[in-house]
């Protein structure tokens, strides 16, 4: 084995379900778990006569996610059929794209370790539509739910750039971050918005020699465990049989496989790639679109500052860690409440911390974003200042924001005042009740004193005596630095 | 009243000459009389009629308005969806399908105040040229039961020939609204595509197919397309009215068109049966005689259609005849051991010889290694037809030719021959390649007594032209007063 090394090789095929209101060639609405067959009408049933017309808002959609990919829109686009039979496609035949897609030669930058981050080539996003779902649930014979059935679907191919299961998973996980910024996907995972089908295989150098294996594209991957560890599974799995056979990639030997949760590897669904022939040829019943520069125009005015280069700006202008960084642009809404709330003054971190702490605590338990929560960035940029300036501990402000949600008109100092939260940072209170202390505590005095082993237990028993007789309003630096002057 | 045209019967009805329930009564009765020897519907609403036609004859003498069809008993080809009976396609693959929506063109009849009296008979999937690959029944043609009605609007045209209704709905894919009504002796019109929204025609060859009337005269085809034409939403390919408006094509249908040039291609016209040349020669003459100049024209790509329309027609019918695989409506084979076998035995117990035939052609023609050398080729010939009319349009107002090298055949005599059925189009299926709308009226008959007929081929969303330069002829000429000595 020491003479062997070996280059993962990755490629990710990834469908995006668009959160369109209806569906993509009809009106029906895009639910998910309603009653089987129950969100259907003729047009997407596939009933005789019936012709698609084409979902404005789905193409806007795709239009905004493959700009955000960088990606280069065509002046010219058209939709085709693409044919086979399965009882989940009640045409038996999907409006898909072929050789005109929309967009195409984009790339898409994914965050790694060590606030580095690796650009991924994108072939092509094209706009296609869903199928239903078959059912093998009832005993002899299956079921078809169409539900599901013309769901628009965004298609995105990358090229095969990425090289670790860490890196295909932190694309995938990228691409759920920018979905979700444009609003063009929900991307729940759990809801099967987004699925994934890498095609993986190695480069391996073995006696100086370059053998590629057979490429195996993993179909269906609807969560990013799964997405990591079938690509960690097929590295191990085709290098056993690169080891065993010696077999490399030829024309015509790429396998499909599927994953199984369960045993957690992958299972073979189809040997030879079989001559599957689609029979693609241009959509009769939708006209071809030629993009208007306004149009397009319009579109690029929805566009955001992508969580991406978020997070690197938050780093680099803000000195945030990567980790703070990237919790503060998973969602697109708490990246831009902290934006406002560090405009509204203080200190970035001090701020960064409210955010990520209090602030998604709290709207975690209200079910809502942040800036849904009815507080203010003024008010808690004035939170952040009060505990900056001593008028109000960490533990104390917690507090404040919790009784903030429900007290809209009052200020953060408000609060404190009204429910004694303010801190006691004057000197001459608080020497009042550290002499009681010291006088009370003369053993304790000594053990300080004296220095010895004691010493750093007995000052923190005089502190905390002197914060429970302040009811805890005591500010702890204060009465540290007079506790020190005192011993 | 049976002789009355659809105009005439509706302003016969509006004034209380005579009820919309006598006039359905009447065609039900020549239906009653007729129909078993001729075969022109499938399938007919008696009771539902009649039920409509009291209800346009209560608005009517409540003086309430009617519409542009008030208590006209109309028909309607079988491939176009309907809420009420089957919608079969004159396929067994579809006999017992009910539709859960009316197709566009049958709700504006219905909007307008028609009476539907029936659905006609057809060639499967409106493939063929002579009715006779109904999958359901044989219609004959009323003037000559021995022969063939034309087709696949033969059920269509033979009903409106015959009286069994006063205007009947078709669909022209290839010829398919233009050969029967020529081989019956009646006008039939395929407007531009986009023109009439396709919504609910059960699609055979999507880029080439498009509504039409069949009618005794052309104002009732000029009324029939003032009803069914306009831009609709549920149809992409519907023109916006912006674009190309729609007008009322009655208003000016009387004024003749003036300094018309009529455009012919000579070495073309050849291919025709000498009867059928003279019969267009005559007609020709007539033209002149109006002051129209007949210009000689050279449109050199007109010979490569045929080819390039069964690539293109049977590539897009193996795709849109997909979906009939027994696994969500229409025919489902008995005890089947897979889904496999609900595919392929359903489809082959359900599908005809010709519908087989171009499902195969297709699929075929898409197959990867052969799309360039088939499918990619014809759209390009596609494309020079398309300039050859263009060309044709800038030296002329329209082109005359015939409708169809012979007069209806007999029944059987093409049958065996596939081939032999498919250069029967040549004349018509340009027309559907281009896109451009095309008229076929009754210009003479043969020596046996069957009809001729005249096409005349406009430019796109010309139809207003069109209709009245049809119009001035049919004015001048007497053949389409005739009847078939069937119903004499």
């Amino acid at each position: 084995m020491s003479d062997i090394q070996y280059k993962v090789i990755v490629g990710l095929e990834i469908h995006v379900q668009l959160c369109t209101k209806s569906k993509m060639f009809c009106g029906c609405a895009v639910e998910f778990g309603e009653v089987a067959n129950s969100r259907v009408c003729p047009v997407c049933l596939g009933m005789p006569g019936v012709l698609p017309v084409m979902n404005k808002q789905a193409l806007e959609y795709s239009v905004l996610a493959a700009m955000a990919l960088n990606c280069k829109i065509a002046e010219f686009t058209k939709w085709d059929r693409k044919s086979y039979y399965y009882p989940d496609l009640p045409k038996n035949y999907q409006i898909s794209q072929y050789d005109l897609p929309f967009s195409s030669d984009g790339f898409i930058e994914i965050p790694l370790e060590d606030s580095r981050t690796k650009r991924i080539r994108i072939i092509r996003a094209h706009l296609e539509e869903d199928a239903g779902k078959n059912l093998h649930t009832a005993g002899n014979f299956s079921q078809v739910d169409l539900n599901r059935t013309g769901t628009p679907l965004l298609e995105i191919v990358t090229e095969p750039d990425m090289n670790s299961p860490v890196e295909v998973r932190a694309l995938a996980v990228e691409l759920q971050r920018i979905v979700r910024y444009l609003g063009v996907s929900e991307a729940d995972m759990q809801k099967g918005h987004m699925r994934f089908e890498p095609n993986i295989n190695l480069a391996i150098t073995k006696d100086d020699k370059e053998h590629k294996t057979p490429i195996v594209e993993v179909k269906n991957l609807n969560s990013f465990r799964a997405l990591e560890r079938s690509v960690e599974y097929e590295i191990h799995r085709q290098l056993d049989e690169f080891m065993e056979t010696g077999r490399a990639m030829e024309m015509g030997n790429k396998t499909t496989r599927g994953w199984d949760a369960e045993r957690e590897e992958t299972v073979l669904q189809r040997e030879k790639e079989e001559a599957h022939d689609y029979r693609y040829f241009p959509e009769p019943d939708l006209v071809p679109v030629k993009f208007a520069q306004q149009w397009l125009d319009e579109i690029k005015g929805q566009m955001c500052e992508l969580p991406l280069s978020k997070q690197v700006h938050y780093v680099s202008e803000y000195g945030l860690s990567d980790y703070d960084a990237s919790v503060l642009t998973a969602e697109r809404s708490t990246a831009e409440f902290f934006e406002k709330v560090v405009g509204a003054g203080g200190d970035a971190k001090r701020l960064c911390n409210w955010v990520t702490q209090d602030g998604l605590r709290l709207a975690n338990e209200k079910g809502c974003s942040v800036s849904e929560l009815g507080i203010t960035p003024e008010k808690v940029a004035e939170l952040t200042r009060m505990i900056v300036s001593g008028d109000i501990s960490s533990t104390a402000a917690r507090t404040v924001s919790g009784i903030m949600i429900t007290s809209a008109d009052l200020s953060p100092r408000e609060i404190a005042e009204k429910h004694n939260l303010i801190q006691k940072s004057d000197a001459g209170e608080l020497e009042a009740i550290i002499d009681e202390v010291l006088a009370e505590n003369a053993k304790a005095v000594e053990d300080v004193k004296s220095g010895g082993k004691k010493s750093k237990k007995a000052r923190g028993f005089l502190l905390g005596q002197v914060m429970q007789k302040s009811k805890g309003r005591a500010n702890p630096k204060v009465v540290s630095e007079i506790l020190d002057k005192r011993l | 009243m049976e002789e009355l045209s659809a105009r005439q019967l509706r302003e016969a009805i509006a004034k209380g000459q005579i009820t919309s329930t006598e006039a359905t009564k009447a065609v039900f009765d020549a239906i009653e009389k007729y129909d078993g020897a001729i075969g022109a519907y499938i399938s007919t609403f008696e009771e539902q009629a009649l039920a409509r036609a009291v209800e346009v004859d209560k608005k009517i003498a409540a003086g309430e308005p009617v519409g542009q069809l008030g208590g006209v008993p109309v028909a309607v080809k079988d491939n176009m969806c309907t809420t009420f009976g089957a919608t079969t396609c004159a396929s067994k693959i579809l006999e017992d399908f009910h539709a859960p929506y009316n197709a566009t063109a049958v709700g504006k009849l219905i909007a307008a105040d028609a009476v539907i009296v029936g659905k006609t008979n057809m060639d499967e999937f409106a493939m063929g040229s002579s009715t006779e690959n109904s999958g359901l029944k044989q219609t004959v043609n009323p003037w000559d039961t021995s022969r063939v009605p034309g087709g696949s609007s033969g059920g269509s045209a033979a009903a409106v020939a015959s009286r069994l209704c006063i205007a009947a709905l078709g669909s022209d894919t290839g010829g398919s609204i233009r050969q029967p009504a020529s081989f019956c002796g009646v006008v039939g019109l395929k407007p531009t595509y986009g023109r009439v929204s396709r919504y609910g025609l059960v699609a055979f060859g999507s880029s080439l197919d498009q509504i039409g009337p069949v009618t005794r005269t052309v104002e009732d085809c000029a009324l029939m397309l003032n009803v069914i034409a306009g831009h609709d939403s549920a149809d992409s390919t519907s023109v916006d009215e912006n674009q190309a408006p729609v007008c009322d094509y009655l208003e000016k249908l009387d004024e003749p068109v003036k300094g018309l040039k009529i455009g012919v291609v000579p070495e073309f016209a050849k291919g025709a049966d000498p009867e059928v040349q003279k019969a267009i020669n005559e007609a020709l003459e007539v033209y002149k005689s109006l002051g129209a100049e007949i210009i000689e024209i050279e449109m050199p790509h007109l010979d490569y259609a045929i080819s390039a329309y069964y690539v293109i027609a049977t590539a897009e019918a193996s795709s849109n005849l997909a979906r009939y695989d027994g696994v969500h409506y229409g025919h489902r084979t008995e005890n089947p051991k897979d889904y496999i076998e609900v595919y392929s035995k359903s489809r082959a117990e359900g599908f005809g010889q010709e519908a087989k035939r171009r499902i195969m052609l297709g699929t075929y023609a898409l197959s990867s290694g052969y799309y360039d050398a088939y499918y990619l080729k014809a759209l390009k010939v596609r494309n020079l037809i398309r300039d050859d009319f263009t060309q044709a349009f800038e030296k002329c107002g329209c082109v005359a030719m015939p409708v169809s090298p012979t007069t209806a055949f007999k029944i059987g005599e093409k049958i065996a021959d596939p081939l032999q059925m498919y250069l029967s189009d040549i004349y018509t299926i340009s027309a559907n390649l281009a896109g451009i709308p095309g008229i076929s009226i009754p210009c003479g008959f043969d020596g046996n007594n069957l009809p001729i007929g005249l096409q005349i081929l406009g430019p796109a969303f010309g139809e207003d032209k069109l209709l009245r330069t049809a119009r001035m002829y049919e004015a001048k000429i007497q053949w389409h007063k005739k009847k078939p000595s069937l119903i004499e």
